[in-house]
């Protein structure tokens, strides 16, 4: 049996629990509600919330989606999370302008753990106050070549097609790695 | 002359006991009969106090050790090493403080953790030549800290016992895990340590416990105690085989961390093949 995985990030309360319990089949979430707030300092005994679901392929190969803490205080476990990851989304709540810099700080960090492709998930796009995601790239100065992909995190479709232009890009990767390496 | 014997006669327990309440200073070394090369373990102690402890091996270098205890990432740890390769604990405990990246307390009680794991690993050794050198201490370029030996003994004890249930729970490291295939509701509460969190980042069935164990720096000890909680909580099962053929340009690890030459340790395959993400395209097309 082959596993792969994908980590699901972005701020706190941006969707991300919802957006894995959407399209998992199993119902192995614990929300970030659990975490307590009181502590100031991470100690050595501190737990943090567990969130993942799981897509089985077939027999051989199954897909592990990983949600990370949203709180920055939990961000040591972002490159423990990172780690081997086959791509990652940001989600970003559409409607909490105040939430952006984070988001933009959270995709710099996972960029810099690794060269996997990634696609910005533009959720809550239901909501009357939610920004497009073209007037999200503007403000998050993204570059035109990355995705972002509007969003409804509990919509199984827009789960979907949030994974899909995640995996084509990975597909795309693949294939431009593939190129490069038959012209040297 | 120095107190010798052999481990089966005459316990880490007892051997500290008499240490603390004898108020003695020196260093007592511990060799595994077995004579590997890190089968070694040294413990220092001032007037009845453990003040420094460490393994044969080169773990006890203050940039690994910060990295253990999660002060300072993998590739930090690399790169200082290899910069301030000669220079030692002190000296670089100075510069890592001046340099900001730790504090003076990260590093004391990064060393104290350290140690402490060093001590506790002993309790579970039942055979080895013993020797204590008295007035013999540390050089002065090692970090030492002051620690009461009661509570050592007392906690290695708790954990000598937990050692013995779990290695009959858990007799085989050389087995691999996978997540439950159908947890159970228990699953919706359950929170996870950093360790946890590490060890649940490398399930996988193509990586044995040991394997796991290595990757994250974790002792057989450490690593039998997260397992067993993580199989009593229904997250993970044992993977019924483990295969062993994996080519050089699919094993993969975390870039930093230490490998097992035999089968490479594999959180997930990044040199993922196109067929694959094919697979995952089509299965979730048709969710």
């Amino acid at each position: 049996m082959q596993a792969v995985k994908m980590v699901i990030t972005g701020p706190f309360s941006a969707g991300k629990t919802r957006f894995i319990g959407t399209i998992s089949e199993i119902d192995v979430v614990s929300t970030e509600r659990r975490i307590t707030t009181s502590a100031e300092q991470i100690k050595d005994n501190t737990t943090v919330a567990m969130d993942f679901g799981r897509i089985t392929v077939d027999d051989d190969l199954v897909l592990y989606l990983f949600g990370t803490p949203g709180q920055r205080r939990f961000d040591f476990m972002w490159d423990i999370l990172s780690q081997g990851m086959l791509g990652f989304v940001v989600m970003i709540d559409s409607t909490k302008p105040e939430t952006f810099r984070e988001a933009k700080r959270i995709l710099e960090t996972f960029e810099s753990y690794a060269s996997t492709p990634y696609v910005i998930a533009a959720n809550k796009q239901d909501m009357e106050d939610a920004w497009e995601p073209e007037d999200l790239r503007i403000i998050l100065r993204l570059d035109s070549s990355i995705k972002i992909l509007p969003c409804i995190a509990g919509n199984k479709e827009s789960v979907k097609n949030v994974l899909l232009e995640l995996l084509y890009s990975i597909l795309e990767q693949i294939d431009q790695q593939e190129a490069q390496n038959q012209t040297d | 002359m120095a107190l010798k014997g052999n481990l089966r006669d005459f316990s880490t327990t007892q051997l500290l006991n008499l240490i603390n309440l004898a108020r003695k200073t020196g260093t007592l070394t511990i060799q595994d009969e077995d004579a590997q090369p890190n089968a070694t373990a040294c413990m220092s102690f001032k007037e009845g106090k453990l003040i420094y402890a460490h393994t044969g091996d080169e773990s006890n270098n203050l940039a690994k050790i910060l990295e253990t205890t999660g002060k300072l990432t993998a590739e930090q740890a690399r790169v200082i090493q290899t910069k301030a390769k000669g220079t030692n604990n002190k000296q670089l405990g100075y510069l890592l403080i001046q340099a900001g990246l730790v504090t003076q307390q990260d590093i004391t009680q990064s060393v104290r953790h350290y140690i402490l794991e060093v001590v506790y690993k002993l309790f579970t050794w039942t055979e080895g030549l013993f020797r204590f050198d008295a007035n013999e201490l540390p050089a002065d370029h090692q970090i030492t800290i002051s620690i009461d030996l009661e509570s050592v003994i007392m906690e290695g004890s708790r954990r000598l016992k937990e050692w013995e249930i779990l290695q009959e729970e858990l007799p085989d490291l050389d087995v691999a895990l996978k997540f439950t295939d159908r947890p159970d509701a228990r699953l919706q509460n359950i929170n996870l340590t950093v360790e946890e969190w590490r060890v649940v980042s490398f399930v996988n069935p193509r990586n044995t416990i040991k394997q796991i164990a290595k990757a994250n720096n974790l002792s057989d000890f450490e690593i039998r105690r997260i397992v067993y909680g993580m199989l009593q909580a229904g997250l993970v099962e044992f993977s019924r085989s483990v295969k062993t053929a994996v080519s050089p340009s699919q094993a993969t690890a975390p870039t930093t961390k230490p490998q097992d030459t035999r089968q490479p340790i594999e959180q997930q395959p990044p040199a993922v093949k196109r067929s694959i993400v094919v697979r995952l395209i089509d299965r979730i097309r048709g969710i």
